[in-house]
């Protein structure tokens, strides 16, 4: 536990976050770990956030160490694609009974390995340990040090007991792992001038496959993703790279920051959702591949491909900003999508209401700020049953959010669109955003909306059924 | 007679089971008013929650005691009562239903103590019941939290009636966890036309139903009031459905002496006539014509039926009751049970129709289920559907890939009218149809006729 203990005190001092720099040396060693509230707490845990970051690797077998709970409700249920294996979609656990309870579980756990080696032969296992097994003292890297020399393969320990903390310090001690067991280890058949990693993209729903062929066509190569649809041995080559793009906030910081320091990959955040962002993402990885010795004329091919995008993404949103100009939106989301996505629905003319900032960077906020102006409310946390209100009085005329609150609008008979992670439609790049305004239209212009809200004929003769008339 | 193994396997594979909290916590959600809570660290929670979503497409009241590390090496009590304490303030709910995790299991967290405590120190609390079950999640599964959240209800919500037993037309019933809400509704229907006022506990066809309320609810949407489960007491009979809930049914007979008769299942010809035999009887009425004509429309759906089951194979996954319900009525059908897989023990698994039963996992279901005609399994079954090519008929939670599922009715006699419809139509958009070369086995190679068959 001293050694975790540890990992997460260094997590927490990351220079790299800005949030963290601007603290006062005493608060900084607290960490950036907001104590829960019991009885009003929403959000995963510390495994969760990790296995969301580790998972999309998709040919390497995920092991939870834990009882039934952790990976029994969870497993298959994250929407990161591949476009090759599947292993990543199966799911391994321990299953940990009582017996584990009194005798320990390390030799339970070992042998789960052997197994999976035997059947499956992945490249690597990762094995993620959970609170039970943690408090019974199970040694987990030793386990994964004693297996990885017997079989002859990594076997890479995520320590990530959810009571550790955050979904959020469970993506850093993902990535933690990666630089300290995977980034390094191998090296790649060959190297390019146009190699960059791009870290923090999930490849949700897709998302990546939406972004790579303009890579392809500039001739860039996504050495290593880390972590959507990658597979290991890509990963442990990405200390290679000449750049690298740092994509969901600060989820992944420490990986891009330590691989600047360890082996001189330099980076920059940016988002490919809007139009805006996605240009300025390309023109960014150029502009990092020139500095490091690429042929300046990528940067020409570069806006070339930029000029041609733009104009095909406009003039597909075109048709639709005559229906959605003056629409209300009510955004909430948390960290980076909030201020890429504001942009690109104005984008298309729609009028941001309302924006949740609960985890966003002091960073973010401002952005949100510069670019909503004064017409929106910033909410820190809106509880579900003023949102019920708000919505309930048509004060916005669609919801965008994460699945936990879909419930929230819908009976509030409002439209609503899941931007979160569990979503099943790709947002990303040029073509995602027109995707994305596709959505939105086709959930404001959805004929039910007029239906529903019509009083049923016994309440319409008791005479008032507020609202919904005059909205409809 | 089956034999009921246990795997031998050290690392489980495509997990078929979900632990005893949620279990727990989605019987609280059949209680008006209710705020489940777990005792463990939030993602314990969030995971339970996100999974009930999916399968209901409903909001989900659930909430967590959010453990840290150090909490949870100095002890929960602190969390547990803060939580206590946030919820009353934030949601106003009639009943909080407090389970507990391995994590504060192994700690050892005195939990029915601790709301003794937290109870006497904050008045607060006042008129909120609470209800603490012990779930740790490194033992048993999902049916046996639900037992357990029931039965621990009962212990601490039914009143010992003063006078007895028996005399009103009240009939208590307790529904295993594999029942949905579509299931309650059909079974309310037909208490109610044998003139019986029947109290469900829990009542999931309240609250998770998918209905649309009036204002905003932050915890469940409607259910069994705490009124109705106090005089549960003075009911003339409880009816069990599922063996999983004998134990709940057992403990309300020695505190209130009302009677329970356990149908493990009501999936079927037979047991449906069982049912209404016994509902006439202690009704005093004779069966409603309504379910006279809905038996002959069972009896004609199995004529017409019985040509799609007969013969064929099936593959089945599911928690015991549910195992029982499916591999039982499929038999019924004339189906062959190729390989049965559940979750925890039982006594219902040694009269399961077939060979073996086995407590595993979906790798273990997709290992025996090759060449069989169909899978039936919960939404996790579709990786191995798509593998062996074979069918996937989705049964019990979590369902997140269809629509329904809250309303999926497998009781009744048209509950099972319904069902053979649907397997049955899975059937036939499967067939093997014949061409030029099934019955010529020379074309084929080296392959006998047999094989040239099966390669269809």
């Amino acid at each position: 536990m001293n050694t975790l203990s540890a990992k997460v005190q260094s997590v927490f001092e990351e220079p790299g976050c800005a949030t963290n720099q601007a603290k006062p040396d005493k608060e900084r060693k607290k960490g950036c770990n907001k104590l829960l509230a019991p009885g009003a707490a929403a959000g995963g845990c510390a495994f969760d956030g990790a296995k969301i970051a580790l998972q999309p690797i998709t040919d390497v077998a995920h092991l939870v160490h834990g009882p039934i709970g952790c990976e029994g409700h969870s497993w298959d249920g994250r929407g990161s694609k591949s476009s090759g294996p599947m292993l990543y979609r199966t799911g391994f656990t321990t299953d940990i009974t009582e017996q584990d309870i009194i005798f320990g579980g390390e030799k339970h756990l070992y042998k789960a390995i052997k197994e999976i080696v035997e059947k499956y032969n992945p490249p690597a296992v990762f094995v993620y340990q959970t609170c039970v097994p943690a408090m019974i003292g199970d040694d987990l890297e030793a386990v994964c040090k004693a297996a990885s020399a017997k079989f002859g393969k990594p076997v890479i320990p995520v320590n990530v007991p959810g009571f550790v903390g955050s979904k959020n310090l469970g993506n850093k001690l993902a990535g933690e792992a990666l630089l300290d067991y995977v980034i390094g280890t191998e090296e790649p058949a060959e190297t390019t001038p146009y190699d960059i990693n791009i870290i923090g993209e999930y490849n949700l729903s897709g998302e990546l496959w939406q972004v790579k062929p303009l890579l392809d066509e500039l001739g860039i190569r996504i050495l290593a993703c880390i972590s959507g649809d990658s597979r290991y041995h890509e990963v442990a080559c990405s200390h290679r790279a000449r750049a690298a793009m740092m994509v969901c906030s600060k989820a992944m910081i420490n990986v891009a920051r330590k691989m600047e320091e360890r082996y001189g990959i330099p980076f920059f955040e940016g988002s490919f959702y809007g139009i805006g962002d996605m240009s300025e993402a390309l023109r960014n990885i150029s502009g990092l591949l020139v500095e490091r010795g690429a042929p300046a004329e990528l940067l020409e091919r570069t806006e070339a491909v930029i000029a041609r995008e733009e104009e095909r993404a406009w003039s597909r949103i075109a048709p639709f900003r005559e229906r959605l100009t003056g629409k209300r939106v009510l955004l909430f989301t948390g960290g980076v999508k909030s201020w890429s996505v504001v942009a690109a629905l104005q984008e298309a003319g729609m009028v941001i209401v309302g924006t949740s900032t609960k985890k966003s960077t002091p960073d973010d906020k401002q952005r949100i700020k510069e670019l909503v102006k004064d017409d929106a409310h910033m909410f820190d946390d809106l509880k579900p049953r003023e949102m019920y209100k708000m919505l309930r009085e048509a004060r916005a005329d669609i919801m965008l959010s994460g699945g936990r609150t879909q419930f929230v609008a819908l009976k509030a008979m409002m439209p609503w669109l899941d931007i979160n992670q569990e979503r099943h439609e790709a947002y990303a790049g040029y073509e995602g955003i027109v995707a994305l305004i596709r959505e939105i239209d086709k959930a404001l212009f959805n004929p039910i909306w007029e239906q529903i809200r019509k009083p049923a004929p016994w309440d319409a003769v008791a005479g008032q059924h507020e609202l919904w008339i005059q909205v409809a | 007679m089956a034999r009921v193994i246990a795997g031998e396997k050290r690392c489980t594979v495509n997990p078929l089971k979900m632990s005893q909290p949620i279990g727990a916590a989605l019987a609280f959600m059949g209680i008006e008013g209710a705020m489940p809570l777990l005792h463990g660290s939030q993602g314990c929670t969030s995971f339970g929650l996100v999974l009930f979503v999916r399968h209901f497409r409903e909001a989900i009241p659930l909430q967590t005691t959010a453990m840290s590390e150090v909490a949870t090496v100095l002890g929960g009590f602190d969390n547990v009562e803060q939580a206590l304490v946030n919820i009353a303030s934030r949601t106003k709910p009639a009943l909080i239903g407090v389970c507990t995790t391995g994590v504060s299991e192994i700690k050892g967290d005195d939990l029915n103590g601790f709301l003794k405590l937290i109870r006497n120190d904050h008045p607060e609390l006042g008129q909120i019941a609470l209800v603490d079950v012990c779930t740790p999640d490194f033992e048993g599964a999902f049916q046996d939290g639900w037992a357990a959240a029931v039965t621990r209800m009962i212990e601490e919500l039914v009143e010992v009636p003063m006078f007895g037993a028996g005399l009103s037309r009240r009939i208590n019933v307790l529904p295993g966890s594999h029942l949905s809400p579509g299931d309650i509704d059909e079974l309310r229907d037909l208490f109610e036309a044998f003139g019986l006022e029947p109290i469900f506990l829990p009542d999931l066809s309240g609250s998770l139903d998918g209905h649309v309320p009036e204002q905003f609810m932050p915890t469940t949407l409607g259910g069994t009031s705490l009124e109705d489960i106090r005089k549960m007491g003075s009911s003339c009979w409880t009816v069990a459905i599922g063996e999983q809930m004998r134990g709940a049914a057992i403990t309300l007979e020695h505190r209130t002496g009302v009677p329970y008769r356990l149908f493990d299942r009501l999936t079927g010809l037979a047991v449906n006539d069982d049912l209404m035999s016994f509902l006439a009887e202690a009704s005093g009425v004779a069966v409603p014509v309504k379910y006279r004509r809905q038996r002959s429309q069972l009896v004609d759906a199995m004529l017409d039926g019985h040509f799609h089951f007969g013969g064929k194979n099936v593959a089945v996954a599911a928690e015991p009751d549910l195992l029982a319900a499916m591999t039982h009525w499929l038999s019924e059908m004339g189906c062959t049970i190729q390989a049965a897989i559940t979750t925890t023990s039982s006594p219902v698994l040694e009269g399961i129709p077939a060979a073996e039963v086995l407590r595993g996992d979906l790798e273990d279901l997709e290992l025996r289920a090759a060449g069989a005609d169909l899978l039936v399994t919960h939404s996790h079954g579709r990786q191995a559907s798509e593998r062996l090519n074979i069918p996937l008929f989705r049964v019990g939670i979590p369902v997140f890939d269809r629509l329904g599922a809250g309303h999926q009715v497998t009781v009744g006699y048209k509950g099972t009218r319904d069902l053979i419809f649907d397997v049955g139509n899975l059937f036939m958009a499967n067939m093997h149809e014949g061409h030029p070369q099934t019955w010529a086995p020379w074309s084929c190679g080296a392959h006998g006729p047999a094989d040239a068959h099966e390669s269809q």
